[in-house]
């Protein structure tokens, strides 16, 4: 970056200075990506939801998404790929008080990833997760991921994909998560208060949150501009609280279903049944 | 006597047990100040988890049984840095999935504890029988350039106190510490002394002194160690796998790798000389070395003690540290001693080790076994060879 463009940038106050971490901007994310604006939106969220700075924590594995809790001034860890789900649990158990939220992509949480959400959703463990989901490995040159669609052309899938994708409200909704939803990248306000939502709720909570992806998906699909892959979202989205699960399915034109799909209340977390043992285990010792 | 289902115990057991190696090394890390336990069911490791999960609980720790070993290892690392001293237990194949994870504990400097219970390998091998085939996974496993800190007990005794000390040593150097037992070891029971409370030592991370404005996660004191903050400390720490700077930033250039990844080593190359801990066995005027570790290691000395009745100058060096390797006192002991035999429970992992240190100033001989543990008349015998 050019001198006098960094010096501009550094010149000009930002609202949400302070809750980024100083002399980490400019970041990495490509022209017209939708990670600006979503890190935009959790920080406000964050805000809104109230808590405590001290008590936030987010945690990210390897990837495009996962480069944002780099970036937040909070305590923020990138751990390695797929296991930011896992880490995030031992370091939520250890304060009920402490609000862990994991960002990170779809490859990352659905692949390499994905057994620890499915257990993560079972244990109810007391964690937001928040997937942005841009159908593809971005930050290693655009290759096919569990959630690219039939016929989509990735570098891996030269004539393309020919995979079933997966639906990951359902996935999520059946493995017993209590907070579920699905926005696409422009509906920024809704975004907000669904992760503001999501974050006072106790236990496992999930955002899907479709992404624009330019340079790895976009080029390859039709949709080579930031701006091309929100209208083709604004196009084709459909907002529907409380959809069947089994509908929410995404192909190449959609329906894109959004809308929060599931927010069910008072279900003990994996924090909670920890005390909860902790508190039995010691009763037998006063009884003897 | 330490059974399942005893329900009636304090914090720490001070007094005389009779118990297994497992469940001994639960007891140490208890004593040490353990609150968080994550694991993976394997034999022959797997006691070791069942004994946390009775008493963690009872002392305001936690226990989660994980859906693999690659969430084992990543959970310690997350409770660590939310303020709970961790650790897993495992054996060889699990011990292999989680080696990536062990290099992001040695990138980050997250101090933890790693129980390997060793059996017989490659691959599932043998679940149930002994093995000595992990010591060059916990050297060499992650990728990268790191030192790690292993320490290897011999007896159900040093499994207890051996707990403690990688507790101590893994918060003192911030890095992930495994503890190398082995089958015979997990499954064997005998006698345990458990001091008083105030008699265990218990070493914690040392925190920063200074206003989070002034503090650098990772700038190190003069001992090579960064102070660390932990989430809720009001530090915003940021902590990455990535190459990273003194304030905990990715900074993917030459030069901050150089210097990240000199210090992470030198923090335990420079300081092994308080590391390494050795027990020596009558090598005074040893013309005949026995270097041995683990298990095996009571065998080698009941050798060592025949021998000498029949006249043999023979000795013992037992590693209780494995790595960092004892190379000094190693080729020391070759200018001295005429061989140096070897016997371990592999294909001769230390024995190329031994080979290194000795620099060609000895004769160094390996006796090699699978699946099961020398015995005393076994060493004898290559002893007597040697005279």
């Amino acid at each position: 970056m050019a001198e006098e463009d960094r010096e501009l940038i550094e010149s000009h106050e930002h609202p949400l200075d302070g809750y980024l971490r100083e002399g980490r901007i400019p970041h990495i994310f490509c022209p017209g990506c939708s990670l600006g604006s979503i890190t935009n939106v959790i920080i406000e969220a964050i805000n809104e939801a109230g808590f405590d700075p001290k008590k936030v924590s987010v945690v990210s594995g390897i990837g495009c998404t996962g480069r944002i809790s780099g970036y937040l001034n909070y305590d923020s860890f990138h751990t390695t790929h797929g296991r930011s789900i896992p880490f995030a649990i031992g370091l939520s158990i250890t304060d009920p008080e402490r609000k862990v939220i994991v960002i990170s992509g779809d490859g990352d949480l659905f692949a390499i990833g994905g057994n620890h959400f499915i257990h993560a959703a079972r244990r109810n463990a007391d964690i937001t997760v928040i997937c942005v989901n841009n159908f593809n490995y971005g930050m290693t040159g655009g290759q096919v991921g569990p959630t690219s669609y039939m016929g989509q052309v990735q570098t891996t899938a030269p004539y393309g994909f020919n995979e079933e994708s997966f639906n990951l409200p359902h996935l999520a909704i059946t493995c017993g998560a209590v907070y579920v939803a699905r926005w696409t990248a422009l509906d920024v306000r809704r975004i907000k208060d669904s992760f503001v939502e999501a974050f006072k709720k106790k236990g496992f909570s999930f955002v899907e949150v479709l992404g624009s992806c330019p340079t790895t998906f976009g080029r390859r699909n039709q949709l080579a501009e930031g701006k091309k892959i929100l209208q083709h979202f604004a196009d084709h989205t459909v907002l529907k609280h409380d959809a069947d699960p089994k509908e929410t399915k995404i192909e190449k034109n959609g329906p894109f279903i959004v809308g929060k799909f599931v927010d069910i209340e008072d279900k003990p977390t994996l924090t909670d049944n920890l005390l909860a043992i902790q508190r039995i285990s010691q009763a037998s010792d006063k009884k003897s | 006597m330490m059974s399942d289902g005893n329900l009636d115990l304090p914090e720490i057991l001070t007094g005389e047990h009779f118990t297994t190696g497992n469940h001994a090394t639960a007891e140490g890390a208890l004593a040490v100040g353990c609150k968080f336990f994550g694991g993976y069911p394997i034999t022959p490791s797997s006691e070791i988890a069942e004994h946390m999960a009775l008493r963690l609980p009872r002392v305001n720790g936690h226990f989660v049984q994980f859906e693999d070993e690659l969430a084992s290892i990543i959970g310690i690392l997350g409770a660590r840095w939310g303020g709970y001293k961790s650790m897993t237990a495992t054996s060889g194949p699990g011990y292999s999935l989680m080696v990536e994870n062990i290099g992001l504990g040695m990138m980050t400097e997250t101090p933890c504890v790693i129980i390997n219970v060793q059996r017989g390998g490659p691959s599932t091998g043998l679940p149930t029988l002994v093995g000595q085939q992990d010591i060059m996974q916990t050297k060499w496993g992650a990728h990268g350039d790191f030192e790690p800190i292993v320490l290897c007990p011999s007896s159900v005794q040093e499994c207890f106190d051996l707990a403690i000390q990688a507790f101590n040593y893994a918060e003192q150097y911030r890095l992930p510490v495994t503890v190398l037992m082995d089958e015979i070891l997990g499954h064997m029971s005998e006698k345990l002394i458990i001091p008083d409370k105030s008699k265990i030592k218990r070493v914690n991370a040392k925190k920063p002194n200074v206003p989070p404005e002034e503090y650098l996660p990772y700038k190190p004191d003069k001992d090579l160690v960064p102070p660390m903050a932990i989430a809720g400390d009001g530090y915003n720490i940021m902590v990455t796998g990535l190459t990273h700077d003194e304030r905990g930033y990715p900074v993917l250039d030459v030069e901050t790798q150089e210097k990240l990844v000199r210090r992470i080593n030198d923090k335990i190359r420079k300081n092994k000389d308080k590391i390494i801990i050795l027990e020596e066995y009558m090598l005074d005027d040893a013309e005949i070395a026995i270097l041995s570790f683990g298990s095996v290691a009571r065998a080698a000395k009941g050798a060592v003690n025949r021998a000498r009745e029949k006249g043999i100058k023979a000795g013992l060096l037992r590693l209780i540290t494995i790595w960092p390797f004892p190379d000094e006192r190693i080729e020391a002991l070759a200018n001295q001693v005429k061989t140096i035999l070897v016997p371990e429970i592999n294909y001769g992992q230390i024995t190329r080790e031994v080979e290194r240190a000795a620099q060609g100033k000895t004769n160094v001989k390996g006796l090699f076994k699978m699946g099961t543990m020398h015995n005393p008349q076994e060493i004898l015998s290559e002893i007597e060879k040697c005279v």
